[in-house]
């Protein structure tokens, strides 16, 4: 009988090496893990873009639970995702601020007055260097920081109703509930 | 003059891709020439994370050029080749070196190749060893005798064939 059994090894074999490629078929390499989950925002001071005489700075996002939203006017998908940042904003009380990465300040500020601006500010990085010091490598990509101001969740492309039930609102829900 | 042209068109195909990889690069100055070579090096080590199987050095993206930038002033700054990957790492993480960190998560990568040649190696030394206990195949002097006897054309001949 156990003389038969080691015929199956090779079968074995090849179930864990099938499983293993698998698994990889259903991993997306272009999703690649933030290393900054967890750890404080990078500082970042810039003017706004609504006005570029205001600054926005990582202290206006600190102290509350806040989303930061990487965007442009160039990107195909943040056209998309626009509406369903301005869903959320009308159904949702949360804090949600856009950081314009590389764009052109008046074809941004037109994009917000006719597609409507779901923003409370918008910080303007035309040279994309804070985005570099946030390790974006594509928008749309968006933040989520805690009270604290640690980010807690990356969103790597836009942003979906799914998503939005699925993952965000109910880590928003559970980072509001966590003391200052 | 067939074979000028020739020779021609293969050296402009196996030279394109060098040239081509030159000429993505923006004019960067360097203060001397090993210098240059230590940026080359650098962004030849760093992936671009727009197109993921180009470096720095071969991708054309946005973000490459950056990126390039940023390494660049870096250098200028005085920075080591380690605080330049060290502060891309803390950004985009492990993910932008072409050469993984050994680390835990990472040892399978590097030993695991080793670890599979080891069990080869024991199979084989097993199945030399096993050939070598299979009962000896030389035959005994009576043996020998017996066969002999038997491959022997007897004297009467064979009547049974």
């Amino acid at each position: 009988m156990t003389r038969h059994l080691r015929y199956l090894v090779p079968l074995g074999l090849f179930a864990l090496l099938a499983l293993l490629l698998m698994r990889g078929l259903s991993l997306d390499p272009k999703l690649v893990p933030s290393p900054l989950i967890g750890k404080p925002m990078p500082a970042f001071s810039l003017t706004r873009l609504e006005n570029p005489q205001a600054t926005l700075s990582d202290a206006d996002l600190k102290g509350k639970v806040s989303i930061l939203n990487v965007w442009a006017t160039w990107c195909v998908s943040c056209r998309a995702e626009h509406q369903t940042l301005l869903q959320l904003v009308k159904s949702h009380q949360v804090n949600l601020y856009g950081l314009d990465y590389k764009d052109n300040r008046d074809d941004a500020q037109r994009w917000l007055q006719l597609l409507g601006n779901p923003y409370l500010a918008n910080a303007f990085d035309e040279n994309g260097r804070v985005g570099i010091n946030w390790g974006v490598y594509g928008t749309p990509e968006t933040f989520i920081m805690d009270k604290r101001g640690i980010i807690r969740h990356k969103h790597i492309g836009p942003l979906t109703p799914e998503v939005l039930s699925s993952e965000i609102l109910p880590l928003i829900a559970k980072l509001e509930a966590e003391p200052q | 003059m067939k074979h000028a042209v020739m020779w021609l068109l293969l050296g402009l195909l196996l030279g394109s891709p060098a040239l081509h990889a030159t000429t993505t690069l923006e004019s960067y100055h360097f203060a001397d020439h090993k210098e240059e070579q230590r940026f080359k090096d650098l962004i030849g080590q760093l992936r671009c994370l727009v197109c993921q199987n180009e470096s720095l050095a071969a991708s054309d993206a946005d973000l490459a050029h950056d990126l390039r930038q940023e390494v660049y002033e870096m250098m200028l700054a005085g920075k080591s080749n380690k605080q330049v990957t060290d502060y891309l790492v803390q950004r985009y993480g492990d993910f932008v070196l072409y050469k993984p960190p050994l680390k835990p998560s990472t040892w399978l990568i590097w030993f695991g190749p080793f670890g599979v040649l080891l069990i080869a190696l024991w199979l084989l030394l097993r199945a030399v060893r096993r050939q070598r206990n299979v009962p000896s195949t030389e035959l005994s002097d009576a043996e020998r005798k017996r066969v002999e006897e038997i491959l022997q054309p007897r004297a009467g001949g064979d009547t049974r064939s």
